[in-house]
């Protein structure tokens, strides 16, 4: 496929589903507090898009266009409910911690957008390629949000204490305001230096 | 996750709508929230609607998962069988909606397909079932979430008529300074949360 890095590119910048369509943000922003949390959620996320995305391809010849939303809503709850059972075995401790939010994947605007504007009309595996770095997008951004918050709200990475004792940790980073706050500054800055290279916006 | 059997209903109502606001505390939601709310009309008619299916689809859920799944020991499919449950009820009321009143239909008709991949709503549903609320409580909760998140759709609106017009830089346009006001809003709505919360 020639076309593999377009679409790296296009996923993970330029149409990045978070801070140049707005998408998916529901489920986004309630696990960035902790690292661990965002980065075990988003590849969740990852591997729904993807193999969701792959699923719809394969199989769109077979679903009737009337039905098409229903069917695939049920491929995406049946790819979260495998990651819902295997966190639920494998890392209890996070998935409590992510309670209803790796349920709410299902209601992920991104999964459902790529399935209906790429894999309708492209290739399984090059649905499911587009569906990954879709996910990949998702993950550079919420993994931005999660490394401030965690930083500043707890002085930790990965769990890991980084700074001094002496930091007083801002009580706002734990807070659901600082989410919003940070995503609106990664869209800001994600738009000016869009607007500067004279892409589209 | 405390005992949910201790938080009193009335309570519960005015934290769900409040301090533990669905959209601003939960971040459920948002898709549509961010889109709809440039106009305040279609906001108080998407708003409408959310409530009401919210406050229908939780007492369904939890019929469905305390006498269905939890008996059959199905559990894990409670994901499926929400949301199908919630695309039903929706298709519903958009039927019963166009025969009881055209205009009504008009007003409320065109969002209810949205509604279907509204995270609040099967959110909603999710947090009543980690909380183990009775059926009151998650009646309660359901409205409680839907009226909180009218609420703020509202309020963003009316902000987001003033700020259109008012000169921002260019990459703050739009959604930037929409997530920066909503956080603003989080703040206001939280601060409250010493009063009464629930987690």
């Amino acid at each position: 496929m020639s076309n593999t890095g377009a679409i790296l590119k296009d996923n993970l910048w330029t149409s990045n589903p978070i801070f140049m369509q707005i998408l998916g943000i529901c489920s986004a922003l309630a696990v960035t507090n902790l690292l661990v949390n965002t980065m075990i959620m988003t590849l969740g996320v990852v591997f729904v898009t993807a193999m969701s995305s792959f699923t719809v391809s394969l199989i769109k010849q077979l679903i009737p266009r009337k039905v098409r939303m229903i069917v695939q809503t049920l491929i995406i709850a049946f790819y979260v409910i495998i990651v819902d059972v295997l966190l639920r075995a494998y890392l209890p401790d996070i998935s409590r911690a992510l309670g209803p939010y790796v349920g709410l994947i299902i209601t992920n605007c991104i999964i459902m957008g790529r399935a209906e504007a790429f894999a309708q009309s492209n290739p399984p595996l090059a649905s499911a390629w587009d569906g990954a770095t879709s996910g990949f997008g998702y993950m550079a951004v919420l993994l931005t949000i999660a490394f401030v918050r965690e930083l500043f709200g707890f002085g930790t990475l990965f769990g890991y204490q980084v700074l001094p004792d002496a930091f007083e940790p801002w009580i706002i980073m734990v807070t659901p305001p600082s989410a919003f706050f940070l995503l609106g500054i990664i869209i800001w800055i994600g738009k000016t230096i869009m607007n500067r290279e004279g892409a589209p916006a | 996750m405390s005992g949910a059997p201790m938080i009193n209903p009335f309570s519960l109502f005015f934290a769900s709508i409040i301090t533990s606001n669905i959209l601003l505390a939960n971040f459920l939601g948002m898709c549509s929230f961010i889109s709809i709310s440039k106009d305040m009309k279609s906001s108080s008619g998407l708003g409408l609607a959310v409530t009401v299916v919210l406050t229908v689809t939780t007492a369904i859920n939890w019929l469905l998962l305390n006498h269905v799944l939890i008996p059959l020991n199905l559990v894990y499919l409670r994901f499926i069988v929400f949301i199908i449950a919630i695309a039903a009820v929706v298709q519903m009321l958009e039927m019963i909606i166009d025969r009881v009143s055209q205009a009504l239909y008009l007003n409320l008709g065109i969002f209810l397909p949205l509604i279907t991949v509204n995270c609040a709503i099967l959110g909603v549903s999710l947090f009543m079932e980690i909380r183990e609320y009775t059926f009151f409580q998650s009646l309660v909760y359901g409205l409680g979430s839907g009226l909180g998140w009218w609420l703020a759709i509202m309020l963003l609106s009316a902000i987001r008529q003033k700020t259109e017009k008012s000169k921002v830089s260019a990459g703050l346009q739009g959604p930037g300074l929409t997530m920066i006001t909503i956080g603003f809003m989080a703040m206001a709505f939280i601060g409250f949360s010493g009063m009464l919360a629930v987690q």
